[in-house]
């Protein structure tokens, strides 16, 4: 075992409290109905395929991709489509839906549903490619970026590195984790299909050091898999984010001001991805199931859950032991970059990792105060921005100035905010920065 | 489906254990080993001076921002605490009560509240209130009481010039200064406080543990007080190698006057010091400069307050021209 690496500028230690650490995924029962949104991934929504009334099985193609960057979206459970309509999704706004009475559990033919696995891998380059983008794969991550089109390197550009996300710097979630542990081969054959349609002989899995026993495991499973290294990681917030991740491995900076990964010859992947292109590309199965963190200081039973996309995060809550009575705050994701959900009927999607419950106490956010221009927020920015300075000229609506400063390469990964001690909302003004600084920038493009 | 009320907000849901009020908390409790010191050598006039200098501070904010500006009261966030201490601090232990009254109204009123209160200040405010009551009464100022060992009588002190005030007068007259020195208290004195001085500033020893526990607490950083002590080093080491009969060593003038406080505590201030790495170090070395400078060719025998207000001065320029280094920049 290598020494532990690490990005080399800001960074914070939230305590990690991953409470569900130990916890074997379960399988969560079937809903009595599902509810699944067309647009759960990055890019243009899909379209429905299906009408009221029709009858799918579980993998069913009901909406077809949008676009380039978008993604295939496919029944989840077996039954009837009662109605196409309108719900509020983790965002809080309405979306359109596809809303699936479950009858049964009747799968198409073309999945392999056994539990053998399947090291071999005999799809060539542009089938797997095919078969990703066919069963709607996206980054389970939580940007849900479509998989396939990850794989497609641009011409001129070429990878050189494959690095899987084993990191899950959140605190609370524990998805990435025990799919490490209880999915490993899985995930390795997936890996080396990842390999094999981006060409390239080396791989790279980062976990940090709080998960020993994944790191250990899979560094024994390894062995079997050539090419695949495991590289152990400081415990340090944001270190599963994609540019800190490759600079901690490789030493190369993704260029700011709109570079991608690629430019520096790496592809970053999410375990759990990896794991659902093995389904795919040798199991035939589409993207539509995912494994969810349920937790939370006040939850009965923190846990991980196999569940079907669609299914409602109310399902979900119950399985844990039902919503605690002081709760104040429930989370997408987790606690530094989540979204607080507007209530708990929302569906499970291909980017949920996992629900977080806050209490009553922790879900208040503390008095503010004013700068005292400590500087701590620099400090820990690993972009190297000055987030004092953002949010004032951000509430001081100076756009112009916030866009010279460089609040675009603002990854929003909450450090600056979560260590003022003055409790000041940095990123909600950074991201508002952000958002009018777009739009002067998509007007300049359009003129 | 429920009912419930549901807090909704954007990320971060959760928050470091971090504050100001612990961070203020962290500077009152770093500074009481130096109190401490004071106590032992200047008796009840230390513990008068502070005292009078804390509740003035907090009282003068408690009421300019209940009844003045008409805002939220924020004396508890200990800002006017630590000011009333760094003020005491800097002034002799036996000036009278209302002179330092007067300059805790010119440290919170003037140098604070003017500018809009905590972290809207250009300048240090205790050091403001002391430049004040230095300018306007430089007698009693520089009137310094004698150190008198675990006597806490109220016993009128017997008062003389700082080291720096007696090398000053000296050089003045022609004498050079080796001579000087065998009537200045020796470097050990200076290290533990046994001289006249400031009521705060004369032991180097406490203050440094008071630093030690500042640094471990991550208050503050070494950029700021290393560049300082270390610029003053070598400018002071220059100029005796070229003449130690009209300079003195650099030990000398590290060890004496309020450097040691100036440079941990006051140049250290998180509101009026620059905010990045780079930043940080040039401040840090602008204000040795400067202190060197008005210690050896200026009239007055000590710089550090001068040094620390000039350069609080072009703070904001400073952190204009120092950024941090972004991520990802593509180096031209």
């Amino acid at each position: 075992m290598s020494d532990l690496k690490t990005f080399p500028q800001g960074g914070v230690h939230p305590s990690d409290q991953k409470l569900s650490a130990h916890k074997q995924i379960m399988v969560l029962k079937l809903p009595p109905v599902v509810k699944i949104p067309l647009s759960q991934h990055l890019g243009a929504p899909a379209m429905a395929v299906v009408k009221k009334g029709d009858k799918v099985k579980v993998g069913t193609l009901i909406a077809q991709s949008g676009g380039f960057i978008s993604a295939n979206i496919h029944a989840s459970v077996s039954g009837t489509v009662s109605m196409i309509g309108e719900s509020t999704d983790t965002s809080g706004y309405l979306k359109e839906v596809v809303i699936i009475n479950v009858e049964g559990d009747e799968w198409e033919d073309s999945i392999d549903r056994s539990s053998d696995l399947k090291k071999e891998i005999v799809k060539t380059r542009e089938e797997i490619i095919e078969t990703v983008k066919n069963l709607g794969l996206v980054g389970l991550g939580g940007a849900t970026f479509p998989t396939h089109v990850k794989l497609m390197v641009p011409p001129g550009k070429k990878a050189q590195i494959l690095i899987i996300n084993g990191v899950e710097c959140e605190p609370y979630l524990t998805s990435d984790h025990r799919v490490m542990l209880e999915r490993a081969d899985e995930m390795l054959v997936g890996i080396k299909i990842i390999m094999k349609a981006l060409s390239v002989e080396k791989a790279v899995i980062g976990i940090e050091n709080n998960k020993s026993d994944a790191i250990k495991h899979l560094s024994d499973k390894i062995k079997d898999y050539p090419g695949i290294t495991v590289q152990p990681l400081k415990v340090m917030y944001p270190q599963g984010g994609e540019k800190q991740l490759i600079k901690a491995i490789t030493g190369r900076e993704v260029p700011n001001k709109g570079g991608l990964p690629i430019d520096v010859g790496v592809v970053v992947q999410n375990v759990g991805t990896a794991f659902s292109v093995y389904e795919a590309v040798q199991k035939n199965k589409p993207l539509l199931e995912r494994i969810v963190t349920i937790t939370g200081k006040s939850v009965k039973n923190p846990g991980n859950y196999l569940i079907r996309i669609g299914t409602s995060i109310a399902d979900l809550i119950e399985a844990a032991g039902g919503l605690p009575e002081d709760t104040g705050k429930i989370i997408s994701g987790g606690p530094m970059m989540g979204k607080a959900l507007t209530g708990i009927d929302v569906p499970v999607v291909k980017g949920t990792s996992g629900i977080l419950i806050m209490t009553k106490k922790d879900a208040k956010r503390e008095l503010q105060g004013s700068c005292i221009r400590c500087g701590k927020c620099i400090s820990v920015c690993p972009l190297g921005l000055e987030p004092y300075l953002l949010y004032q000229l951000s509430n001081r609506r100076k756009f112009d100035r916030l866009e010279s400063e460089d609040v675009m390469n603002c990854c929003e990964c909450g450090s600056c905010q979560y260590t003022c001690p003055s409790s000041l909302p940095l990123l909600d003004y950074m991201r508002l920065g952000k958002l009018e600084v777009g739009k002067l920038i998509r007007a300049r493009k359009n003129n | 489906m429920t009912t419930k009320m549901l807090t909704v907000s954007p990320s971060p849901h959760v928050h470091g254990d971090f504050s100001t009020q612990r961070i203020m908390l962290d500077v009152a409790i770093a500074l009481m080993p130096a109190f401490l010191v004071s106590i032992l050598y200047f008796g009840m006039g230390a513990i008068k001076v502070t005292f009078i200098a804390v509740v003035a501070c907090m009282l003068f904010e408690y009421l300019i921002q209940k009844f003045l500006l008409k805002v939220p009261v924020t004396v508890t966030d200990g800002s006017a605490l630590v000011s009333g201490i760094l003020l005491a601090f800097n002034v002799p232990s036996s000036i009278p009560t209302w002179m330092v009254v007067l300059g805790a109204l010119v440290t919170i009123g003037v140098a604070k509240m003017s500018f809009g209160g905590l972290g809207k200040n250009p300048f240090n405010p205790a050091l403001v209130g002391r430049v004040f009551l230095l300018i306007s009464f430089p007698v009693d100022m520089t009137n310094w009481p004698r150190p008198r060992l675990m006597d806490f009588s109220f016993a009128d002190a017997v008062s003389g010039a700082t080291a720096l005030g007696k090398l000053k007068e000296g050089l003045m007259m022609g004498e050079t200064v080796d001579k000087l020195m065998v009537d200045i208290p020796g470097y050990l004195d200076l290290f533990i406080g046994n001289v006249n001085g400031s009521l705060g500033e004369m032991s180097a020893m406490a203050l440094l543990i008071g630093a030690v526990y500042l640094l471990m607490r991550r208050v503050i950083s070494l950029y700021i007080p290393l560049s300082f002590i270390l610029s003053v080093v070598i400018l002071t080491g220059i100029f005796w190698l070229y003449n130690p009969s009209r300079y003195a060593d650099p030990l000398f003038h590290i060890l004496s006057g309020g450097l040691m406080l100036g440079a941990w505590f006051m140049a250290t201030d998180m509101v009026t010091s620059p905010m990045s790495k780079m930043g940080m170090m040039i401040f840090g070395i602008g204000c040795g400069l400067i202190t060197v400078l008005i210690r050896l060719f200026g009239a007055y025998p000590e710089g550090v307050s001068f040094a620390i207000l000039i350069m609080n001065a072009v703070v904001p320029l400073i952190n204009r021209s120092c950024k941090p280094k972004r991520f990802g920049e593509i180096l031209k």
